[in-house]
Parts: structure tokens; sequence; C-alpha cells
């Protein structure tokens, strides 16, 4: 069994290896961070493209490793298995950014118009292909149908004000990964009075997203 | 009573169940236009009257002009939603909507669909720098590698991964990659088996 195993394991891990930067181990752990976050988070969060971009390479190295692979070797499966496990998380990962954009497009691109220079983009640059198409589409389906038959004050629709903003105050679980101290909580209804709480390592929150919404960003709290 | 067209198609499609899509109303989304054109005319000689000292006529130019807001949201909301049901379905059905759902669908609708396939399709193909993923796969956590099928209708020779090409007859039932059948499950061809 061993010898079957270090057969196609060795050359997998070998291939691996050659990440310099980041080890496989590293990247899809840093894959898995970025798809949680984006799930539980309300907003857009920005782009890891990068990490994509990696873990497609990675992706397709595995894929080029197993088609060596002799068949009916009980190790082939379980990296097939893998394969899936971590195709499912990216596929996972890049529906729930796409189904964001496409809930809130005119946000979108009205933060991304006024984003500063040097600002590092919440999008990638198909996603800003992706949203700029869906706008326009919409816009000029909406026209076709019904708004160019309207009366001459009513053609236009303000999209930003039409389609809802979201959610910053929902609620959301998280885990610390780096201690805080000093975090503001706002207070939520007129008789509450704002207070501070610090956040320790390892515990777990059920916290507004607004309050820790700079956290998540900077990698300091996860989302659960 | 103003607007009671437009509330008519709201209801229309809050009456369906999620990831229906009822028939494009035509007839009331025309008469909702008639009612908010009679409106807009009758403000236009009522504001040129007002601004000849009739000011007991501006509360009424007002409420019309709610009522004209009224319908615009109104149509507007009905064919936003008509087209977040029509988006799901191309994500359900894959990229070929089924004859029934085009049916339902009016020509800028048609339209609209293919422009957002094209767009996903771009945006699919230039994801890791240009090897392309086809996101609309993949929907559940993978379980096993292989899964048990059911035929439910002859859909001819079907060539898997290694090479292997097998003959989907009704009824027939299969051993195969998961990845491979899952769009094929969700367009009916296949059925998974459960033991």
């Amino acid at each position: 069994m061993s010898d079957a195993l270090s057969d196609a394991g060795s050359d997998v891990n070998q291939d691996d290896a050659q990440e310099d930067v980041m080890t496989p181990a590293e990247l899809i752990a840093k894959l898995e961070e970025a798809w949680l976050n984006e799930k539980f988070s309300p907003e857009l969060l920005e782009n890891k493209s990068e990490v994509v971009e990696c873990v497609m390479e990675q992706l397709s190295h595995m894929d080029a490793n197993l088609q060596r692979v002799k068949k009916g070797d009980a190790k082939a499966s379980i990296h097939r298995m893998e394969i899936d496990r971590i195709r499912f998380v990216l596929s996972s990962y890049l529906r729930s950014r796409l189904r964001k954009i496409e809930k809130f497009f005119p946000h979108v691109l009205e933060r991304e118009k006024s984003r500063g220079e040097g600002d590092p983009s919440l999008l990638s640059p198909e996603e800003f292909a992706f949203a700029k198409e869906y706008y326009a589409n919409t816009e000029t389906y909406l026209k076709a149908v019904a708004l160019k038959r309207m009366p001459p004050n009513l053609q236009t629709v303000d999209m930003l004000k039409a389609v809802p903003e979201p959610c910053l105050d929902s609620f959301v679980f998280l885990r610390v990964k780096d201690r805080q101290e000093n975090i503001l909580v706002e207070p939520e209804t007129d008789d509450q009075r704002e207070y501070v709480v610090d956040l320790e390592e390892g515990s777990q929150h059920l916290m507004r997203y607004r309050t820790i919404a700079p956290l998540v960003s900077s990698g300091a709290v996860q989302l659960i | 009573m103003f607007c009671e067209k437009a509330i008519e198609l709201i209801r229309e499609l809050h009456r369906m169940s999620d990831g229906q899509l009822p028939a494009f109303n035509e007839d009331v989304l025309r008469q909702v236009l008639q009612e908010m054109e009679a409106l807009y005319e009758q403000n236009q000689t009522d504001v040129n009257e007002a601004k000849a000292g009739r000011a007991e006529l501006i509360p009424s130019i007002k409420l019309r002009h709610c009522c004209l807001l009224r319908n615009q949201r109104c149509l507007t909301a009905y064919l936003y939603d008509r087209l977040l049901r029509i988006r799901a379905l191309r994500w359900e059905y894959g990229s070929v909507l089924p004859a029934n759902v085009r049916f339902h669908m009016c020509a800028e609708e048609v339209q609209w669909i293919s422009q957002y396939k094209k767009s996903l399709a771009s945006f699919m193909r230039s994801l890791g720098g240009g090897e392309g993923l086809d996101i609309t796969q993949d929907m559940k956590p993978p379980k096993s590698l292989y899964i048990e099928v059911r035929c439910l209708k002859d859909h001819g020779e079907f060539e898997i991964d290694d090479g292997t090409v097998i003959l989907l007859k009704k009824n027939s039932q299969h051993f195969l990659p998961r990845w491979k059948c899952e769009q094929l499950i969700r367009q009916g061809v296949l059925e998974h088996v459960m033991s």
C-alpha cells in the first residue's frame, strides 16, 4: 500500500512544493478563509484573484499528475476526491461573489467609481466587466420594455435608489484570530449606550457586521 | 382607483411560488402604461391652469404625480423580479432553457438572458488567467466520487473522462463520476438513486 501511495503521492507533493511563497496547505487555508468570509458577510469583500489564480493552477497541476497515474490506483481516487472538494470551494466562493455583484450591482459599481487612486479594487477585472455588462443589459431591458413608453419625466430610474443596499447591520458569527482591544459597539436602540469590548484570541462572538467590518478585511477575525 | 392594475402585476408574481415564471402579462402592462399616459396628460392641463392662478388644483396634481411614481415603481419591480427568476432558471437548467419557460418570456427578456449568458460565459472563461472554470457546476459539496444514477430518458452515447463511452438508455442504471452527471441530473435526464 505504501508503495502505491508514494507513487502518486510524491508526484503531487513535489509539484506542490515548488510554490515558494506559500505551501499548498496555506493556499487552501487562505481560500477557505476567503470563502467563509465572503459567504457570511452581507457586503462584497475585496477580491482575492491571486488566490483564485494559484488555486486554479494547483488544480490543473494535480489533474495533470492524475492523468499519469495508472487505472485502479487507490491513491488516485483519493486525490480526485480532493480536487473535487477544492473545486467546489472555489466555485462556491466565486458564485457567492457573483451573486452579490448581481444583487447590489449599482452600489458595487458606484464604490468602484468613487475609489481613490491606488486603493485596492473590490472587483477583479473580470468581475468588473461582468458588473458593467449586467448594469447596461438590465438598464437597456427596462428602457425597452417599459420606461421609454412612460411619460417623458418618468423615463429614467435611479438604480442606486431602486436597488437595495447591502444590510450592514445584520448579525454575523465570528471567531477572533488576533486579539483586539477596545472595539466600540454602537447602541442598537435609543435606551442603550455605546460600550467597548475586548475580543480575546480564539473566542467566538455574534456581532453586527458594521462593527467588525474593518477587522474582517484586515483578517483579524474570521466569519463562521 | 389608480395603480390597481400595477398592483395586480405584483400580486401575480407574489402568488407564484419561487422559481416559477408566469406568462409575460403584456396586456396589463399596456393598461398601466395607458393609465400613466392619461394621468400625465391631465396633470399637464392642470399644471397650466394652476400656473394661470388656480392654486386649488395643486393637491390633485400632487396626487396624480404620486400615482405616476408608484406605477413606475411597480412596473420596474415586476420586470426586475421576472429577470431574477429567469436568471435563476439559467443557473438551474444550464445554458439552454426549457421550451415552456421560453414560451412565457417576452422578446426583450429573451434578449436579456442571452446577453446575461454571454457575460457569464466570458466571466467564467476568463477565470484563473484564461483557463476558465465552470462555476455553474459543483453546486453541492461533493460526498463521493461516483454515484448511482438511473436514466429517465434516452440520451444517447456519453463519454466519461477516461474515454469510456457508455450508452444512456431509458431505465438503465449506471455508476458514474459525480462531476460528469450533475448537469444531466438537473436537466432531468438522470436521476440520482439513493441506496
